[in-house]
């Protein structure tokens, strides 16, 4: 454990201390006596798992909860923040993972809204082009917020912090949503930001990321703080280390099997959505062969959850072709139809969409399950069949839970998720498609999952993976293809798929609006 | 002192089980109030309302006759709410049901028909229930139309259509013109158990509803079904179970059961069929549904419960010499405990000190 940020810097004061912040939630302990010291001029990282207890922290800090003990200080005075305009009253800034803005309103009205409304509105928009302009965020003010793509939203949020000058600048997980390039640039506004000699707090578990910006790491686990660090004097290994508590494990690349028989066809899928702000899906073609992993990459909200809803047939494709699950077309079959052919579906929401959260596991194994895995006979369910598929995958992928058979709610999210994927794959479908498989799931969990994805289809299956995790997709994808806007780019070989290259197809390059056949195929080679 | 709910981590089974009772529990301590109020002894009257009517064979006997309707109507309607589904309208199916069989029974007084006559009616009655609720199921499911305010609104068409009939074309000529039909022939009623009793073989078809619902809610597909669609609906749709389709099943089944709980209360105990034949089964069986946890067999006991407080409101008419509105008000104020106290099992209540309060900023 390194203490490098106090050394150098004893005599100055720190903007922000928190001093052995406890939070309790009922009987979950999710912030224990931590302690933080946030400097101007400094990005220091705020480093965890999922559940680690990051946003509890940034809550506390930002007066949205108060903590069951310990203290806040601001430049060396003891503060109660009875809420978050309170904090931004000291100048507090927050950037949230999950955004709130207005889809049908404009930039300008967005930003207004969450002002104190002191300057006229034409006053106020010609402020937004100023900000936007100085810190090279660009932002039409007069657009409504659902043409803007996820990334530009962000930049609506930072733009509306910083329209209010704060002192303290607050990210959390910005880049999650972010192409590489779009994530450079941020990295150069926050550089700037700090050299005005603001403190920023950069929340994330993208450990490259950290150590390229930071100047400091504090590292939670389980709701205490195991270290205080430089990052650029540690490796992604040991950062790692601290904040799983033990190493991880890689995943074991499978031994050189030749893919086969196309067992997964989309063939120009085209489907409007339910939703008005929903994407249409446009001419979306691809084939995953039997023994390889095809990725799907991109950026939240350009087609991903609707091409999962064709796939799984919880929408039905306007013609069968659209669809071929091992030779049978499947464009107009029912989920259930689709399960019956051998393939099986994990969808990205655990809660509510791939589980029932108030129903126990052996019930949710039959939610899946009912269709093709002889858990039903005449009608009556076969509860001995059911519970041994909750103790198959328990057993197989490390299930932990208190109980043989709990609701699915009271399980971690990496438990849940192992779960949901082990209640497929105990059924070895023919073709499997994943949504986010480790999203918000612990590094442990993460391996687990990946390494089981990587065995089915090392066995024969055609696994499809939708994930926003380029690093995930690289590690044990065979090809991938980029996601924008509803289309679909031509896969790229795992070989030749560089971030970059993968980075311009997420931004949009030779896709979309000019989407032409040859722009796609010269990025696509 | 403030007071905060607190989501459970898994809901609570222990709370499960006490929730029905801490509600009655509630209920008797605020009738106790109200009686006090309006100058009854509260002890006295409390045992008028929920012993007295224990003490005694016949009534015990009247428990049973009263309690079979509401039993066959609260199963029916906890299949629907379990699957998130509103019928309201349990009242208007019973009332069609006892209409469409009560046709027969018009159609063949005093023709000596066989032994079919009753068969034919429970299945007219049954399929007319089934019928009548599926109008505000398919207009939900097709127009979007609220469930709870079609089926409610269709309770009063039918007991209008039934004051038609009885004051109109099947008036009992030999009836001084009283709105009824004539008295059924012994082939169109539904045989009593007992001498001296009016505890009838529907009490017998009651129990087997019973069981046959706790079996298909507990180990088939149907009911892990009827369950996932109201608990998780997008998870429903992922298990590949259509909704829709599922609107129409329970408020079919369900106006079966009203339907088939209506003829066999006019071809049982009743014998006839006139305006009043209901003392509100259908709507007091939503508290039993409720008071019975949703569950077959706890909508079993709650039925006997709350016939309980029918027989114990009519013996209070004359003993305390109060409105038979007061059993209303006792069935009000217990669902409204009932439903209260059910947000225990999920969340635990709190009490939290008062936090100082502190200047924003500096201090």
């Amino acid at each position: 454990m390194v203490d490098s940020g106090s050394v150098g810097r004893a005599f100055r004061q720190p903007l922000l201390r928190a001093v052995g912040i406890t939070k309790h939630y009922g009987d979950v302990l999710a912030n224990d006596g931590v302690d933080l010291d946030l400097y101007p001029r400094q990005i220091h990282a705020l480093l965890g798992e999922n559940g680690a207890g990051k946003s509890t922290l940034v809550k506390v800090i930002y007066g949205l909860i108060q903590p069951t003990a310990g203290e806040l200080q601001w430049m060396g005075q003891p503060i109660v923040l009875t809420g978050p305009a309170a904090a931004r009253a000291l100048g507090i800034g927050v950037v949230f993972q999950h955004f709130s803005l207005f889809d049908n309103l404009t930039v300008a009205e967005n930003v207004a809204l969450g002002l104190d409304g002191a300057e006229s509105f034409a006053a106020m928009s010609a402020r937004l082009a100023q900000v936007s302009r100085d810190y090279g965020l660009p932002l039409d003010p007069r657009r409504e917020v659902w043409r803007l793509s996820v990334g530009e939203r962000q930049r609506i949020e930072i733009v509306r912090m910083l329209m209010q000058d704060p002192k303290l600048l607050i990210l959390d997980e910005p880049t999650a949503v972010l192409t590489p390039q779009e994530a450079d640039q941020l990295f150069a506004v926050l550089e700037r930001l700090r050299d005005e000699g603001r403190a920023v707090l950069y929340i994330s578990h993208k450990l490259d990321e950290v150590k390229r910006l930071c100047d400091t790491a504090t590292i939670l686990r389980a709701g205490r703080k195991v270290a205080t660090c430089d990052p650029r004097r540690e490796t992604v290994a040991s950062l790692a280390r601290m904040m799983v508590g033990a190493d991880i494990g890689e995943v074991k690349p499978r031994a050189g099997r030749a893919a086969t028989t196309p067992r997964l066809v989309i063939r120009d899928l085209s489907l409007a959505p339910d939703d008005p702000h929903g994407v249409t899906l446009r001419n979306v073609s691809l084939e995953v062969r039997g023994g390889e992993i095809a990725g799907i990459a991109g950026v939240a909200g350009n087609g991903q959850d609707e091409l999962f809803a064709a796939l799984s047939g919880e929408r039905i494709a306007d013609s069968a072709d659209a669809v071929i699950i091992d030779g049978q077309a499947a464009g107009e079959m029912t989920i259930t139809q689709r399960r019956k052919l051998g393939a099986a579906f994990v969808p990205e929401e655990r809660l509510g969409h791939g589980t029932a959260p108030r129903m126990t596991l052996s019930e949710n194994a039959l939610l899946t399950g009912h269709a093709a895995s002889g858990m039903v006979h005449r009608g009556f369910v076969d509860r001995l069949k059911t519970l041994a598929t909750v103790d198959k995958a328990t057993e197989r992928f490390d299930v932990r839970k208190a109980r043989r058979d709990p609701e699915a709610v009271s399980l971690s999210g990496g438990n849940l998720q192992k779960f949901m994927v082990g209640r497929e794959i105990l059924r070895e479908p023919g073709v499997l498609v994943v949504s986010q498989p480790t999203w918000g799931v612990d590094a442990g969990a993460a391996a687990v999952i990946r390494q089981a994805l990587v065995d089915l289809s090392a066995r024969g299956a055609a696994v499809l993976v939708i994930s926003q995790d380029l690093d995930e997709l690289m590690e044990i994808a065979d090809r991938i293809a980029v996601m924008f806007h509803g289309r679909l780019s031509e896969p790229i070989d795992r070989g030749r798929a560089t971030r970059e290259k993968l980075g311009l197809l997420m931004g949009g390059a030779g896709l979309g609006t000019a989407g032409t056949g040859e722009a796609r195929r010269a990025v696509g080679a | 002192m403030p007071l905060v709910l607190e989501r459970r981590q898994e809901r609570s089974a222990a709370i499960a089980v006490i929730s029905p009772l801490l509600a009655i529990a509630l209920t008797f301590a605020t009738m106790a109030v109200v009686f006090a109020a309006i100058g009854k002894n509260p002890l006295y009257a409390l045992y008028v309302y929920f012993v007295e009517p224990l003490t005694d064979g016949y009534t015990l006997s009247e428990l049973v006759v009263k309690a079979t309707p509401l039993v066959m109507i609260g199963v029916g309607l906890a299949l629907c709410y379990i699957a998130n589904v509103w019928n309201i309208g349990a009242e208007g199916q019973f009332t069609i049901g006892a209409v469409a069989g009560s046709w027969i029974a018009v159609a063949t007084n005093g023709t000596n028909a066989g032994h079919w006559v009753l068969p034919a009616m429970l299945a007219a009655g049954t399929v007319a229930g089934a019928l009548y609720a599926m109008i505000p199921a398919i207009c939900k499911v097709r127009f979007g139309a609220s469930e709870i305010l079609t089926s409610l609104m269709l309770v009063y068409v039918a007991d209008f259509f039934m004051d038609y009939l009885v004051r109109g074309p099947w008036r009992d000529p030999h009836g001084m013109n009283f709105p009824t039909t004539a008295d059924f022939d012994p082939v169109a009623t539904v045989p009593t158990l007992f001498d001296g009793s009016r505890v009838h073989a529907g009490s017998i078809a009651a129990l087997i509803v019973v069981m046959l619902a706790a079996v298909i809610l507990g180990r088939t597909i149907k009911g892990f079904e009827i369950r996932l669609v109201g608990a998780a609906p997008r998870a429903a749709r992922f298990a590949g179970f259509n909704a829709n389709q599922l609107v129409v099943f329970t408020f079919a089944i369900s106006g079966a059961l009203a339907g088939l709980a209506g003829i066999i209360e006019v071809a049982g105990p009743i014998g006839h069929l006139q305006p009043g034949i209901s003392p509100g089964y259908g709507f007091t069986a939503i508290i039993v549904a409720f008071l019975g946890r949703l569950n077959p067999v706890g909508v079993l006991i709650a039925g006997l419960f709350l016939a309980l407080t029918f027989i114990g409101g009519e013996s209070a008419q004359i003993a305390l010499k109060v409105p038979l509105d007061l059993t209303k008000v006792i069935q009000g104020i217990l669902l409204f405990y009932v439903l209260a106290c059910d947000s225990l099992i999920v969340y635990r209540v709190r009490f939290i000190a008062p936090q100082p309060r502190a200047a924003t900023g500096s201090a």
